[in-house]
């Protein structure tokens, strides 16, 4: 599952973050930011226009992820980590 | 620079309270520029230690990773790595890491000691993390990470001491330099967690408060009627305390001017003195209350940590006329002055939705345009109720308001779609925990905005105040001239030519003529027609009647779109020069809004002239 397809409040850990193309920045940049595989993440609110952004707690930090950031990152549910 | 200087560079993710720290260590004593070539703020200060040794501090920009995505993270890289033409390499680097924060920043401390530069570790807001329960065995981190840790709290008088005394002590040791290639930096997470499991203890990851509060300022519908009541509270101080002093200051000058012109002579030098100089010194400093005011609002939303919040409410409304939820402030405050708003794109971390905004910002209707407003509507528009209720007058000023707002979402969709570089732009925004705002630091703040602007516009301004009062004061009438001395004056000429262009969109010479000092201020416009329509005196009354009896309907809306849209003022246009560090930026606002500006007046006047 996508992090952008995750409900919100719902526990999940962070499988690894994919490049929408070669060389992409905004990949490399989540995987900086901790977005890396075993961290857990949660949907801590959504945009109130078409759910755009969302806001992920990752770790001690909160970041706005636009739904196109939050597609590359692919998520499991807590039980299999 | 004497053997004794220390030169320290301050480095940290965003957020880390570093240009707290920095303000902390170096008081008022900054210097602010830029860095040379680019529109990245260059902050230095210094201070003596108490072995007497000059401490000098460089505050670079906030960086996630060395990674850069954007023109201040690659200063950072480079200035740390020594590779920055035109800066002296550090002898010492600071990394500031937030002791609350330390999973995202602890990362980057690593990134930062593969340079293998001397670094020390200022673990700041020590306090917050105590109030929350948070442990960190600081020996035990001080040897895993192997680069000396003090503690600070940068939000309190004597809460860098250690950090002073660690700095001024014998210099620590650099690690080896490591490579920087994919596999270690995939490593660097692993040793983060493993520091982390052996240092720290967290009761809880999140702050409480944060909960809270964004339970609420983040809710679909609570979190825009709060925006909204945010900003209606900015707008309404503005124009309660901005405003009003803007006013006294403009005509506090033209007093001075006035008294000034009874001690000296009748002739050109008076009237440079008075009209020139007083004038332009008068429109400078007019400008400095609603920058302040507006300031004030926006760092002290930006310390509390709202500010970003905002940015994500309405980030999907901003990102479909190709923005960003960044944008939106800098693009509100442009309704009481495009000039602070220019100034406070800063906070706009891509340079395409920084120059965007920029670019769009002059479109939202100032508080200048409303004199004009105000006359012309006054003069044609009747007071006629629509459906009974609504003001046709009214109508006609919302629509005014509209047509900004829609140019300008115009404007940004067809930038987007002209932009050659069509590379997805990042949110990626970092919601910080919520703080109290501190006064020194928004003290400071303050006071470096009102300094960039009097100091690096008030000469482009002025000179051309000055270039405006002489185009339209020389040459002098003729003698026997009955019209008014402006007609006779090089302004006059132009306003004959360029009655040529205008008049298609219904501009007679003398409403050309009074587009000359417009651009110096808009709301100069009125003045100046009263002064080529021989009404003179202040009432506005007159003057309005005076223009309804020479003016046509269509030529008047057709001059209330041109305002809409035109590109105006210069001081608007200095402060793009100034903040985007091009003349092609200027020429590229000035050279659109003229396009549009005529277009839409052309429209305007031909359909009205059909119609009546």
């Amino acid at each position: 599952m996508r992090l952008s397809e995750l409900p919100k409040g719902a526990p999940a850990v962070v499988d690894r973050v994919h490049d929408a193309h070669a060389a992409d920045p905004i990949a490399q940049r989540l995987r900086d930011l901790g977005f890396v595989d075993g961290e857990p993440v949660r949907v801590v609110a959504i945009g109130p226009m078409g759910g755009d952004p969302v806001l992920i707690q990752i770790g001690y930090t909160r970041f706005a992820l636009r739904r196109a950031e939050a597609a590359r990152i692919s998520v499991r549910s807590e039980v299999a980590a | 620079m004497s053997a004794s200087t220390l030169r320290i560079a301050l480095v940290g993710n965003p957020n880390c309270g570093k240009t707290a720290l920095f303000n902390l260590l170096t008081g008022g004593r900054q210097k602010v520029a830029n860095y040379a070539g680019v529109t990245v703020e260059r902050k230095e200060g210094r201070f003596t230690a108490p072995s007497g040794r000059v401490l000098q501090i460089l505050d670079l920009p906030g960086t996630y990773s060395f990674e850069a995505n954007s023109p201040d993270e690659q200063i950072t890289r480079d200035v740390c790595a020594g590779n920055y033409p035109g800066e002296a390499v550090p002898d010492l680097i600071i990394c500031v890491a937030d002791a609350t924060n330390l999973r995202l920043h602890l990362r980057f401390v690593l990134e930062v000691k593969r340079l293998g530069r001397p670094i020390v570790l200022a673990l700041n807001m020590m306090d917050t993390a105590r109030r929350r329960g948070i442990v960190i065995d600081v020996p035990e981190l001080q040897r895993r990470l192997g680069v000396p840790v003090v503690e600070t709290v940068a939000v309190k008088r004597g809460g860098a001491k250690a950090l002073i005394e660690r700095v001024d002590g014998e210099m620590p040791t650099a690690a080896p330099a490591q490579p920087d290639d994919a596999a270690s930096r995939a490593d660097l997470h692993a040793q983060v967690r493993e520091i982390l499991t052996a240092t720290v203890t967290m009761p809880r990851t999140t702050a409480v408060l944060d909960d809270a509060l964004d339970r609420w300022v983040l809710h679909p519908v609570f979190g825009l009627m709060i925006l909204a009541l945010v900003m209606f509270l900015v707008f309404q101080a503005v124009y309660a305390a901005g405003k009003p002093v803007s006013d006294l200051i403009g005509s506090g000058f033209g007093w001075m001017g006035g008294h000034v012109a009874t001690l000296m002579p009748a002739g050109p030098l008076q009237s440079l003195v008075v009209n020139g100089l007083f004038g332009g010194i008068g429109t400078v400093l007019g400008f400095l209350p609603v920058i302040l005011v507006l300031f004030l609002f926006i760092l002290t939303l930006e310390e509390s940590g709202y500010l970003p919040r905002a940015a994500f409410l309405l980030d999907r409304l901003m990102l479909s006329v190709g923005l960003t939820g960044r944008s939106f402030i800098p693009l509100l405050s442009s309704f009481a002055c495009a000039i602070p708003g220019i100034m406070g794109t800063r906070s706009i971390q891509d340079p395409r939705d920084r120059l965007a905004t920029i670019l769009i910002a002059p479109l939202m209707t100032c508080s200048a345009r409303l004199p004009v407003y105000a006359l012309l509507i006054g003069a044609f528009i009747p007071i006629h109720y629509v459906f009974g209720v609504f003001n046709l007058q009214g109508i006609v000023l919302f629509a005014l308001y509209l047509a900004g707002i829609l140019g300008a979402m115009a404007v940004g969709w067809v930038m987007k779609h002209l932009r050659r570089d069509k590379s997805e732009h990042a949110l990626l925004m970092e919601l910080p925990s919520y703080r109290m705002p501190k006064v020194r630091d928004v003290a400071i703040g303050l006071y470096e905005r009102g300094a960039i602007f009097l100091k690096r516009l008030t000469g482009v301004i002025l000179g051309l105040t000055v270039l405006m009062w002489f185009i339209s004061t020389f040459p002098s009438p003729p003698a026997g001239a009955t019209g008014p001395a402006i007609n006779y004056s090089f302004a006059g000429y132009i306003g004959r030519g360029l009655q040529y262009i205008f008049a298609p969109i219904g501009f007679n010479w003398q409403i050309s003529l009074a587009l000359i000092p417009a651009f110096a201020a808009r709301e100069t416009a009125v003045a100046a027609l009263a002064t080529v329509y021989l009404v003179g005196g202040e009432a506005t009354g007159g003057l309005g009647h005076a223009l309804a009896g020479q003016i046509s309907l269509a030529s008047a809306l057709s001059l209330l779109v041109w305002f809409a849209y035109a590109p105006q003022c210069m001081s608007t246009l200095a402060v793009i020069r100034r903040e985007t560090n091009s003349w092609r930026n200027v020429a590229i606002s000035f050279g659109y809004m003229f396009v549009m500006a005529y277009a839409a007046s052309f429209v305007v006047y031909q359909v009205t002239r059909m119609l009546t």
